[in-house]
């Protein structure tokens, strides 16, 4: 009963989009415009695909270093209460709304520089808040796997803290961390209220980092809400794509998790 | 490395070198000196990422404070009890998009919590060890699909379901309960409920879940050797002991809900007054931002959706906390999920965090 509705979802993106996704050129041409004629060509998402990189880029560039960095701090710094309270803070900030984080970005930039306002700059800015606390939540949780032995064998030889958590500590839990990001990317990746505002969304391929750029979960709102049944028709085969790329990141990072658990001795 | 390891730290239980004890060996002058220098450095640097987080969060409220004062200052409190949203009179009151928020998110809790609970409670005592993994790994993967596309699901699959078939039933059989005048068009709050149920079940699922699976073995076979069926069992030992685990997984799912944007602006109709059950167009304060925020009907208005996106901020950080210190607490007090992970089969620890971080 339960999973009726995922199996439902699957189920509808194949037989709606599956058709249009395997559709030759369905990957690099452009949308297509509003169209009523039953002759109309559906076309393609290659903007979306080709504009979510820069968009998910930056927003990983900022992210990545700040989360693992902030994860370490929250880890190897335990003892002191302030490590204790960054996760706390990290915890509570994965359950912020991300259309709040999307007005955030949107409502600074209209103070700082409102020619920037709506454009992939923004668009990254803003998916970057969403993946923060993400990176440094599941980092933290691998980097605590890493048995305590581990750190102190280290320390026992002489090698100084900084050493011992960059290239021991992390290194070990470096396929933990790893997934971790992936699923914070895949996150990124399927998050639309962020960019409602500043990404902005485009029929057109990616223009520069001041221009309003094109996104997959964008395309799919944009077209879900069309009357007509091209532009839908494209909804469905995005839904699917984006459908395909979380569920076999997720499945894949999870068999990871798993099997890094079990080698550290926690299960 | 053997130079600098001090001859008299030899004891295997000196946890961390101490440059006192360093300070005698000859060789140990050299690396020691840069390298504490290095550790500050280093130490530096991540207390900075660290704080920048916490900035994150403090810049959050300041940013939208700040932008929001035009609002603040016009209206006070009159904001947060006002029922009329008017952009052509510039009346702004938030009390309809709160009302559209908690009836939804109500809508969803009702509906996901027996759902979820159920599943839990067959997950941790009665599901076999394969089920448990495969099940678990799906409900796992309904908390990773986009809320854009549970969106585009609620609009083009479940709309005329709701609008065809459930609607009409619920007024021909429950319309002496007041809850369902109107018309079923399938695009209102009932509809907008249904797909946050479907989006919260999976996080109150995982959360109940590890909850109830670091019960003590001895206290589920207390209750059984006491001749208690497996369902006074689940009731008398398990469902007291884990409630503010589950708690806490339900208010994680409420969070969830609260702030859910994409699903709920595609089905919900989009209706700036108060709602009435549960039939009506209406409007969440999530939808409202989605809606308003950048529609230039002059700064009042930008100002008033700001403060709305405050009052939303606010109240999800609040259930976000609350729910972080009550899932802390119960992992805290029965030694964490990694203990009971340790024994019967295998999803572990981690699995909360994950589901938490989906959230």
């Amino acid at each position: 009963m339960v999973l009726v509705p995922l199996f439902d979802i699957v189920y509808e993106a194949f037989r709606r989009g599956g058709a249009v996704l395997f559709e030759g050129g369905f990957l690099t041409d452009v949308p297509p415009n509003a169209c009523s004629q039953l002759s109309c060509q559906t076309v393609g998402i290659g903007p979306d695909i080709v504009g979510s990189v820069p968009v998910i880029g930056l927003a990983s560039a900022i992210a990545v270093p700040i989360g693992v960095l902030a994860a370490i701090f929250a880890a190897e710094y335990r003892t002191r209460g302030v490590g204790r309270a960054v996760s706390f803070v990290a915890d509570v900030l994965t359950g912020v709304p991300s259309i709040t984080l999307g007005a955030f970005v949107y409502s600074f930039f209209v103070l700082y520089d409102p020619r920037l306002v709506v454009s992939a700059l923004t668009g990254g800015l803003a998916l970057s808040l969403v993946m923060v606390p993400i990176v440094t939540r599941s980092t933290e949780e691998a980097l605590r796997l890493v048995p305590s032995s581990t750190r102190e064998a280290a320390l026992a030889l002489g090698i100084s803290k900084w050493k011992t958590s960059l290239r021991i500590v992390l290194l070990t839990s470096l396929p933990g961390t790893a997934t971790g990001v992936l699923l914070a990317v895949s996150r990124a990746a399927g998050e639309a209220a962020p960019l409602l505002f500043t990404a902005g969304g485009s029929l057109v391929y990616f223009q520069g980092w001041d221009r309003p750029t094109a996104a997959l979960p964008l395309l799919i709102y944009q077209f879900a809400l069309s009357p007509y049944a091209n532009q839908q028709k494209v909804a469905w085969g995005a839904t699917l794509f984006l459908l395909l790329l979380v569920l076999s990141v997720n499945v894949g990072s999870r068999a990871v998790i798993r099997r890094l658990k079990r080698r550290m001795g926690h299960n | 490395m053997c130079p600098s390891t001090p001859p008299s730290a030899g004891a295997g239980d000196q946890h961390r070198i101490d440059p006192m004890l360093m300070a005698g060996t000859p060789g140990a002058q050299r690396t020691r000196a840069p390298s504490r220098w290095a550790d500050l450095g280093f130490f530096v640097v991540v207390a900075i990422a660290g704080a920048a987080v916490v900035v994150l969060a403090l810049a959050l409220v300041g940013v939208l404070l700040y932008n929001a004062r035009a609002s603040i200052g016009a209206f006070g409190f009159r904001y947060l009890y006002g029922v009329t949203w008017s952009p052509n009179g510039n009346i702004y009151g938030v009390v309809p998009f709160v009302a559209g928020t908690l009836i939804t998110s109500a809508i969803a809790l009702a509906l996901a919590i027996p759902l979820a609970l159920g599943s839990a409670v067959f997950l941790a005592t009665r599901a076999p060890s394969w089920l448990r993994g495969a099940f678990g790994t799906a409900v796992e993967l309904l908390a990773a699909i986009p809320s854009v596309i549970y969106g585009l699901w609620g609009l083009i699959v479940l709309h005329p379901y709701m609008a065809q078939t459930v609607e009409p039933a619920l007024q021909r059989y429950l319309s002496w309960t007041g809850l369902f005048r109107g018309t079923s068009i399938g695009l209102d709050l009932l509809t907008a409920g249904v797909i946050l149920a479907v989006m919260t079940v999976p996080t109150i699922t995982a959360v109940s879940r590890d909850a109830m699976a670091s019960v003590p073995a001895a206290q589920r076979e207390a209750a059984l050797s006491l001749g208690a069926t497996n369902w006074e069992t689940t009731r008398m030992a398990v469902l007291p002991y884990s409630r503010s685990g589950i708690v806490g997984g339900v208010m994680l799912g409420l969070g969830r809900a609260l702030g859910e944007t994409m699903a709920v602006v595609m089905v919900i109709g989009g209706a700036d007054r108060l709602p009435t059950p549960l039939l009506s167009q209406g409007q969440t304060v999530a939808s409202l931002i989605a809606n308003e925020l950048a529609s230039n009907n002059g700064p009042l208005q930008y100002s008033a959706v700001l403060e709305a996106g405050l009052v939303l901020l606010l109240i999800a950080i609040g259930v976000n906390a609350g729910a972080r210190l009550l899932v802390g607490r119960v992992f805290r007090i029965t030694g964490g999920p990694v203990e009971w992970a340790a024994r019967p089969a295998r999803k572990a620890a981690a699995s909360t965090t994950q589901v938490v971080a989906k959230s």
